[in-house]
């Protein structure tokens, strides 16, 4: 077999130009595969993490008739006494934080704006928070005691070229089906780097949203972080009470997974489409390679190589092709996944409205696997042998008296 | 002892719907260590009669024997084994693989009929044979056409086979590498015993033959030994 792969390696070396710019093809197959790969699930992962950090967290509790989307301010939808039941989940070791939201519609009015946001009631000092707190770009944090402060984001504070100590007015649902008006004084500016999110949502400290909501001791729902994601069944089977209910972050973002699982077989067409194209370039190498050898396969047959080796050697030429293409498309395609998965692409605000379930940063950042590199690369190395078949099957028909007469 | 048998062969060519007869009932015995030209005008059938010797072609009718084995029917692996070991061919074209070296290109066959090692003694023998060792490691480009020759020669014997076919072996050389290449094989012909059968017009060739079958449109019209 040593002289097949012999003979392979110099019918590639016999024209370099086309094997290079062959195994290129390759290699940019490859790469591409794997860049595109990376940055679908670095989207996905991405866009799941912020989802939980911001809107659903890892478990919420809410009562058996609230409805996120409504935002229902009745007290018979609400938790009653949600910072006690908070602290006692809080003492669950596997949880990371456990906190009130209370969560209402309103209106807030800046000079001669108006404009519609989501104001939520927090507990400042909770962990569960703190994001916020580490998106304070100018300004301060919100206190617990604080009666007339709230915190603003980025965006629409650049749309209302607001800054801190500025006084709104906001307009806000209550409890009774009324309104309520009342000033507040920016205290702070905020950013996710979730543009959708933060250009619609005003957060206010807890107590000040259940006065103004007339909700005084209830909350919307009890948000929870965990330490680790695979323990929500088990925490989620420990908080489990009469008259709540409990949901996971699987099943508050059943669209972000089921978009994943679009998009993976989106990735999956991709594959194919990228891998055609560069199987047509082997083939077309190949077919080309068999064209011009065509006395030399007479040659060949008449010294004894059997339809086999024939075969043997033109899919060892393609198995070269395809080694060197993966290998040199992983040597550019790992560093530049690697590299963007620390810098990220930025891409600005993409359009997301604030409350939808899926959240999108202003960035994304590639998320690369050592299965993606292996299932990349196997995909690539098996689809340019498969596609160096039909080349190989043709040189393997040449009857050599015929291909002895061949003027190639 | 008889090499290569051919019994009332024919080998009739279709090309749409027009039948061109390159053999007509033909019967040819190759005996061992024979020294044989086939000679004849082009389209006489001279290359048809080697490729049916080689087991390259089948015959329409006929019945060819290589070395005691029916080659009649084979499929082309069949015949590519009773070719390896053999059978051996010398081109007009030289038909070197390009890519390999003179001493590659002499080892190929041995590789091909499996024999895995000690090649090195058998190659270099057949290098000296032909007077190229000094050419061993240069590759056809970058060798002249009488060397070429020479290398295809050596590489036609490497497995030691039965018989050599030559198609025009001379036809490409000039006056001195042409007389070089026939007297080496020649040569080898009285020392080894292997059988050569040449199809050419050249005279060189010919007047080195100690058998000469004239062929014309398709059928032997005069087979004499000299």
């Amino acid at each position: 077999m040593n002289y097949i792969l012999k003979m392979s390696f110099r019918n590639l070396a016999r024209n370099k130009r086309r094997s290079f710019f062959s195994a290129l093809a390759v290699a940019i197959g490859t790469a591409l595969l794997l860049f595109m790969s990376a940055t679908m699930r670095g989207e996905m992962r991405g866009s799941l993490d912020l989802t939980i950090n911001l809107r659903t967290g890892h478990l919420q509790i809410h009562t058996e008739d609230y409805k996120d989307e409504n935002m229902s301010l009745k007290r018979v939808d609400m938790i009653e006494a949600p910072l006690d039941i908070s602290k006692q989940i809080e003492d669950i070791a596997q949880v990371k934080a456990a906190s009130p939201r209370l969560n209402a519609s309103g209106i807030i009015a800046f000079k001669n704006e108006t404009i519609g946001i989501q104001i939520i009631g927090i507990d400042p000092s909770s962990a569960a928070n703190i994001i916020y707190q580490e998106g304070l770009v100018e300004g301060e944090y919100l206190r617990a005691d604080d009666r007339e402060g709230v915190l603003i984001g980025l965006p629409l504070a650049e749309s209302l070229n607001m800054k801190p100590g500025d006084t709104i007015d906001l307009i806000i649902n209550t409890s009774e089906g009324e309104t309520d008006e009342q000033r507040f004084t920016v205290r702070g500016i905020y950013t996710t780097d979730t543009p959708g999110y933060d250009k619609a949502t005003i957060f206010m400290p807890l107590e000040k949203a259940q006065t103004i909501t007339r909700t005084e001791n209830y909350a919307s729902m009890i948000y929870i972080l965990l330490h680790e994601m695979d323990d929500t069944a088990a925490v989620k089977e420990a908080i489990q009470a009469p008259g709540y209910i409990v949901e996971d972050w699987e099943e508050m973002n059943k669209l972000i997974i089921l978009v994943e699982k679009l998009s993976n077989a989106m990735m999956f067409f991709f594959n194919l489409m990228v891998l055609g194209v560069t199987s047509t370039v082997i083939m077309n190498t190949l077919l080309m390679a068999v064209y011009e050898r065509t006395r030399e396969m007479g040659i060949l047959g008449a010294l004894g190589m059997k339809a086999k080796q024939v075969k043997a050697l033109f899919l060892t030429e393609a198995t070269l092709l395809a080694i060197g293409g993966v290998l040199v498309g992983l040597a550019i395609g790992v560093p530049l996944v690697l590299y963007y998965a620390q810098v990220g692409f930025f891409f600005g605000d993409m359009g997301i409205s604030g409350g939808s379930s899926f959240m999108i940063g202003n960035s994304i950042y590639p998320y690369p696997t050592f299965g993606d590199v292996i299932s990349v690369s196997i995909a690539a190395l098996l689809i340019t042998i498969l596609s160096g078949y039909y080349p190989a099957s043709q040189a393997a028909k040449l009857e050599p008296v015929d291909a002895l007469h061949s003027n190639n | 002892m008889e090499i290569a048998k051919l019994t009332d062969v024919t080998r009739v060519y279709t090309v749409g719907e027009v039948e061109t007869h390159a053999l007509r009932g033909v019967d040819l015995t190759i005996g061992k260590e024979e020294f044989t030209t086939l000679v004849g005008p082009s389209g006489s059938g001279k290359t048809t009669l080697l490729q049916l010797l080689g087991c390259l072609d089948m015959p329409t009718a006929g019945k060819v024997l290589i070395n005691g084995q029916d080659a009649t029917g084979m499929n082309r692996n069949e015949r590519a084994d009773l070719r390896k070991g053999t059978i051996g061919f010398i081109f007009q074209f030289y038909a070197l693989v390009p890519t390999l070296t003179a001493y590659e290109n002499v080892e190929l066959p041995l590789l091909l009929i499996g024999k895995k090692n000690n090649h090195k003694a058998r190659v270099m023998e057949l290098l000296d044979a032909v007077g190229i060792t000094d050419r061993a490691e240069h590759r056809p480009d970058q060798m002249s056409g009488g060397q070429q020759q020479r290398v295809a020669v050596a590489r036609a014997l490497a497995s030691d086979p039965l018989l050599i076919l030559a198609d025009e072996p001379t036809a490409n050389l000039d006056t001195e590498n042409g007389e070089q290449v026939m007297e080496i094989m020649k040569k080898l012909n009285q020392e080894t015993g292997t059988t050569f059968v040449f199809a050419t017009h050249d005279p060189r060739v010919i007047k080195y033959a100690k058998r000469v079958v004239t062929l014309e449109d398709g059928k032997i019209i005069k087979d004499e030994a000299k």
